[in-house]
């Protein structure tokens, strides 16, 4: 226990020492929290929409005023025909090309359907979809006020309006759902690379052998290695934590205590795993490269910036051994619902599961070369 | 220049050997375009929605199966009261509760109008707001058959939609040419920085400084090993798009070679600038990864969208490099679009190249005198 104690000295020595972990530390959740957090956003704040005119009516004009009048839609001017809207949807200056027919106010005059066309930039599938169907309802709000004015409809028109309120994050601000998130990938990326690093380095520049020799057991050496990351894991988590909640005004709904047992339970989890990668790599490059390679696909697959539910079946699967997801789901849940021990009891056990895996994993794969 | 050819085939064998570096270099595309092209989608399949049915009539049963027919949800509960919506959304299960009103069905026969409730889980406020359009959609297109059926014989406008560039509105379509971006900063600036970093930090560069080899020599021979890996990998990375998923290259194939091999030199001379500024490689390697990566990824525009960032961040983001490259990569595959529409981008990287470049020159200089001390 004594040697124990002495070589995390060492450890803690060596990382103040360094002038470029400490600010790291410190930096790095910082940065995260106050760069990334408010740039995160799915949300469409306006669609760029280029209106040709054929008609020229008042019913076009109406029409045009009508999009233009909705905050998602800003008119940025008319196509000059099929040509025009092709150019200006290549440049990417226009999301929406829309083309009024020249018979558009004759058709709703009663003397046929007219039909809109509309052009739309589909790179970005999901801006593409959710601009088609806003178009959708304002031209069909716009149908429903002519029938309305032309008086040839019965005066009530059946019609299901639908209301709609969210619940936990009422403006669907987006830092509320990015800032749980962004701290995942902190802890992560200290408890994975930061602590692999510092393995392999001593095994680059053979210092490891010169502690291999020592009477130090193999698992006061991983404890040594261990334990400090872990501390600066959750220190960092509760810097985070702090940033956001000063400088965002982030809820936090849920038990801290709650809060952090996962984050411990995750820390060891990805030490055991950044422990496991560090024996497969004999140089700081290869650890750095296999660590990226599973940081990446745990991080993308947790379902950080995009829905889980919408993955296929496997990809689900495999987010049973991917620990990111569930902190993902965790933190997400007690931060901004307040769900308790009950709501998340499944997700921590199956956490547990893994972090002793990984732990024990990484301990039976470690040697200590004599 | 023997002597030169020398030390480059040095490098090469250096990398070539290290076979557990190279299959993750090539892994890390492969898994990339797999994971982006079948798994990672920014739409919405099988939401899990909760139902509270108040109304028990015609109209409601109607909706409830229009809603459960749609593949956009999964209809997990059928709530009994209002109570027990809070605890379906603690557990995660549902994404949003629907509520019909009690008198849905008589109201709209009378009055004409009702009301149907959507609570959303605005935790997950991209999630929250797709079910609210497409519940929204659902129900509208209901409501639009009440009114055909009232309003026989009225003028309805009707709207042809074409999606240009994407017509199965594929989420693929986004990633592929953000992964290249990204791979080529991994291997470019992050791999060069460490290799040559390794070598000062090691002493080694002491002694090839002392060789015969003039210094840009010596980076020369360091960086080409790399650019012909970053370039291999592109390569790669448009195959496996275009057998995988069908994913052609719509534009000019030497334009993106091109652009590709611009964007190599930008990101080299930004790992030899990396490397000329910091002493040790766990320094370099975090320089690298907090101000290359996780911007590459995030503020490029390559899953979020600039222009729905607030503004200071189209204005932060100007200076980085993927934002332009993963613009004109876009524009060349994706739309087919000509030199014509990229050639601001394209300047835009030939100015931060040769800065670059003369930045990390100077600074090399600079090293070598203390050198010499």
């Amino acid at each position: 226990m004594r040697k124990l104690l002495f070589l995390l000295k060492k450890e803690f020595r060596q990382i103040r020492r360094n002038p470029f972990m400490a600010r790291a530390i410190i930096a790095v959740p910082l940065l995260q929290m106050l760069i990334l957090v408010p740039a995160i956003t799915f949300e469409i704040k306006r669609i760029d929409l280029a209106v040709t005119d054929y008609d020229m009516s008042p019913a076009s004009r109406e029409l045009i005023s009508k999009l233009s009048g909705s905050s998602f839609f800003r008119i940025i001017g008319a196509a000059a025909g099929q040509a025009g809207a092709d150019q200006l949807l290549l440049s990417g200056d226009a999301d929406i090309v829309l083309i009024i027919p020249d018979d558009f106010s004759e058709g709703l005059a009663g003397f046929g359907k007219p039909t809109l066309q509309v052009l739309a930039d589909a790179v970005n599938a999901t801006s593409a979809q959710l601009g088609w169907n806003y178009l959708v309802s304002v031209v069909r709000d716009y149908n429903r006020d002519v029938i309305i004015s032309s008086g040839l409809a019965p005066s009530a028109i059946p019609g299901i309006s639908v209301s709609s309120r969210f619940w936990y994050n009422p403006d669907l601000n987006y830092k509320y759902y990015m800032l749980p998130g962004i701290l995942v990938i902190l802890i992560t990326a200290i408890g994975l690379l930061m602590a692999g690093l510092n393995l392999v380095r001593e095994k680059e520049i053979g210092t490891i052998e010169q502690i291999n020799v020592t009477p130090v057991k193999r698992w006061e050496l991983i404890a040594s290695k261990v334990i400090p990351f872990f501390i600066i894991g959750l220190f960092d988590l509760a810097l985070g934590l702090t940033v956001g909640w000063i400088a965002f005004d982030i809820p936090f709904e849920g038990s801290l205590l709650l809060f952090f047992a996962c984050a411990a339970i995750f820390l060891v989890a990805v030490l055991g795993l950044a422990l496991f990668f560090s024996t497969m790599a004999s140089t700081q490059q290869q650890f750095l490269f296999i660590a990226f390679f599973f940081v990446m696909i745990f991080i993308l697959m947790s379902g950080i910036f995009t829905p889980s539910e919408s993955m296929p079946r496997w990809a689900q699967q495999f987010n049973l051994v991917n620990p990111v997801a569930y902190l993902m789901r965790i933190n997400r849940m007690v931060m901004l619902k307040g769900s308790g021990f009950q709501d998340i009891a499944r997700d921590m056990g199956a956490l547990t599961i893994l972090a002793l895996t990984f732990i024990t994993l990484a301990i039976r794969a470690y040697r200590k070369r004599a | 220049m023997k002597r030169f050819m020398a030390f480059v085939k040095k490098e090469f064998l250096h990398i070539f050997r290290d076979y557990r570096t190279l299959i993750i270099l090539f892994g890390i595309p492969a898994a990339q375009i797999l994971i982006f092209g079948y798994a990672v989608r920014t739409d919405l399949t099988n939401a899990g929605i909760a139902i509270l049915d108040n109304a028990r009539d015609e109209v409601s049963a109607e909706l409830t199966h229009k809603l459960e027919a749609s593949e956009f949800f999964e209809v997990k509960y059928n709530l009994g009261s209002y109570e027990e919506i809070d605890p379906a959304f603690k557990q995660g299960k549902i994404k949003a509760a629907i509520i019909f009103p009690a008198n849905l069905g008589t109201s709209l026969a009378r009055e004409g109008n009702a009301t149907v409730s959507i609570i959303a889980d605005g935790s997950e406020p991209n999630t929250a707001s797709l079910v609210t359009a497409y519940t929204t959609a659902i129900i509208n297109d209901y409501s639009a058959q009440l009114t055909r059926q009232v309003s026989q014989g009225m003028p309805v406008i009707n709207q042809e939609v074409r999606m240009y560039f994407n017509p199965n509105l594929e989420s693929y379509y986004m990633f592929v040419p953000g992964v290249i971006t990204l791979i080529l900063i991994l291997i470019t600036a992050l791999m060069t920085s460490v290799t040559i970093v390794r070598e000062k930090e090691f002493g080694t560069m002491e002694v090839l400084l002392v060789s015969p080899l003039k210094p840009w020599q010596i980076i020369i021979g360091k960086v080409a090993p790399y650019f012909f890996l970053s370039l291999v990998n592109v390569i790669v990375i448009l195959l496996m798009a275009w057998f995988v998923f069908g994913l052609p290259v719509k534009g000019s194939i030497a334009l993106l070679i091109a652009e590709t091999m611009l964007y190599i030199l930008l990101g080299l001379s930004i790992g030899i600038f990396v490397s000329s500024s910091v002493q040790k490689m766990e320094n370099a390697i975090f320089i690298s990864f907090l101000a290359l990566m996780l911007p590459s990824l995030l503020l490029s525009g390559f899953i979020f969208p600039i222009e729905n960032m607030p503004k200071i961040y189209d204005y932060v983001s100007m200076i980085l490099p993927p934002r332009w490259f993963v613009e004109i990569i876009r524009s060349i595959m994706i739309k087919g679009a000509g030199f014509a529409y990229i050639w601001k981008e394209t300047l835009i990287l030939v100015i931060m190249t040769v800065f670059f470049m003369a930045l990390s020159a100077r600074k090399f200089n600079v090293r070598l005198g203390e050198g010499e001390k």
